[in-house]
């Protein structure tokens, strides 16, 4: 398909334009898109380039931190005020895949990629976009990305994770840690009184988006953190959810091994 | 189809050259510029043999859309040498035989040279996740970690002065 660049001083002229053809796409890191259009089969017929790239700011009103959509993996990885996002940054492809690829590229990113997507839906996000005053939430989002793609993201805002451990990631893969993920898993298990309370666990590479196994959310509601919830967390988890089949890993392999990688992030002392 | 300039700075020199709608970096440098040390591996961005500076950040030039070079540096593993004299980085892989095929060695070797601009200190473990984008069937990175380190103990400087 040929392809057509067009290029824009302005975010606002960026998102005029997006919104007026269906088969344009916003580069970001290009980590992603560009796979396509080197392949040739990318599926769309424009690129829309934002001169000096998208918003790279990082701000914080005291509870909630607000991510600009041309922030950089590296960027996050290195950010002290983000350091419970870290582990699902420092995951995503090399060095100079982290260079390049931002928060907004990953909101798009498909099976397997989209580390930083299943944490920020396990965070409860917020999606803001140029030119829209209302942030729409990561679920709504993510339910509608295949369909609406005429929107500029702007930024993506998340809660200020005050106890490290309240929030939790990991990524499955053969080749630690840059390999593509069989799946990956992100926890948000607040606790107030010794019981989880809002508990939201993400999990990747079970559908064409991150989704969250309610399932598991529901076993943890309320409860300790404790072996015997884990185990109950760990066998609700695959409810409603579809594992994929691709080159690494089966649908049976994927079903079989994310509630013991779910038990082990809830009880990372657990048998050691 | 359409050719846009593009303008930029490569190993410190100005290049002005028209990328085709959708090109790549590395497409520019070696059929553009004819700078041809960035090599071209999987196209994907898994392999790194492309890997380039811009801007003092490692980046993959085969997933880098030219066009957003526009204005920018752009190092490549053919700056590195002064004439005859090698960089500390290349003399050490020569030394520490880092090279077999020599396919993964330009984006080793700018992979590394970002890692010890940025840190000239690096651990072990800084070592291995700065190639960790880097793919090399030959050494089983070994040689290629003892190398970084080498140089960047400056071992390589110290030798070439004997």
């Amino acid at each position: 398909m040929p392809l057509r660049v067009e290029t824009y001083d302005r975010i606002e002229d960026a998102a005029r334009a997006l919104s007026t053809n269906r088969n344009a796409r916003v580069i970001g890191g290009g980590t992603l898109l560009m796979r396509g259009v080197n392949a040739g089969v990318q599926g769309f017929d424009t690129v829309i380039v934002v001169r000096g790239g998208q918003s790279r700011e990082i701000q914080s009103d005291g509870a909630r931190l607000e991510i600009g959509a041309g922030v950089t993996m590296a960027s996050i990885a290195a950010n002290a005020d983000l350091a419970f996002l870290a582990p699902a940054a420092r995951v995503v492809g090399g060095p100079a895949v982290r260079a390049a690829a931002t928060v907004g590229g990953n909101l798009f990113a498909r099976p397997p990629f989209g580390e930083l997507t299943t944490a920020l839906l396990a965070l409860g996000a917020q999606i803001h976009y140029v030119g829209h005053g209302t942030p729409q939430s990561i679920d709504d989002f993510l339910r509608e990305r295949g369909r609406d793609r005429t929107r500029i993201v702007r930024a993506v805002s998340v809660p200020r994770i005050g106890d490290p451990s309240a929030f939790r990631f990991v990524k499955v893969t053969r080749v630690a840690p840059k390999g593509a993920a069989i799946l990956s898993i992100a926890a948000h298990v607040p606790m107030q009184g010794g019981r989880v309370t809002g508990a939201r666990i993400a999990v990747s590479n079970m559908g064409p988006t991150p989704l969250r196994a309610i399932g598991a959310e529901r076993a943890l509601e309320g409860q300790p953190l404790s072996d015997d919830t884990a185990q109950r967390a760990a066998a609700a988890m695959m409810e409603g959810l579809s594992p994929l089949t691709d080159e690494l890993a089966s649908e049976w392999y994927r079903r079989e091994v994310a509630p013991v990688h779910l038990r082990r992030l809830l009880l990372p002392n657990h048998g050691r | 189809m359409a050719k846009k300039p593009v303008q930029f700075r490569l190993n410190g020199d100005e290049k002005a050259v028209f990328a085709a709608e959708g090109e790549n970096l590395l497409d520019v440098l070696r059929r553009g510029v004819g700078d041809l040390t960035p090599k071209f591996g999987c196209g994907q961005g898994t392999c790194g043999a492309c890997t380039v500076i811009i801007d003092g950040e490692p980046r993959l030039s085969c997933i880098t859309l030219a066009e957003t070079v526009e204005g920018k540096a752009v190092s490549t593993v053919a700056g590195l040498a002064d004439g005859a004299r090698l960089h500390p980085l290349q003399d050490a892989f020569m030394r520490h035989f880092a090279a077999q095929c020599g396919y993964c060695t330009p984006g080793m070797l700018m992979a590394a040279k970002a890692l010890l601009d940025r840190n000239p200190r690096p651990s072990r473990e800084d070592v291995v996740d700065a190639i960790s984008g880097n793919l090399c069937r030959c050494t089983g990175y070994e040689a290629i970690i003892n190398a970084i380190l080498d140089a960047a103990s400056g071992a390589s400087q110290n030798a070439r002065r004997v």
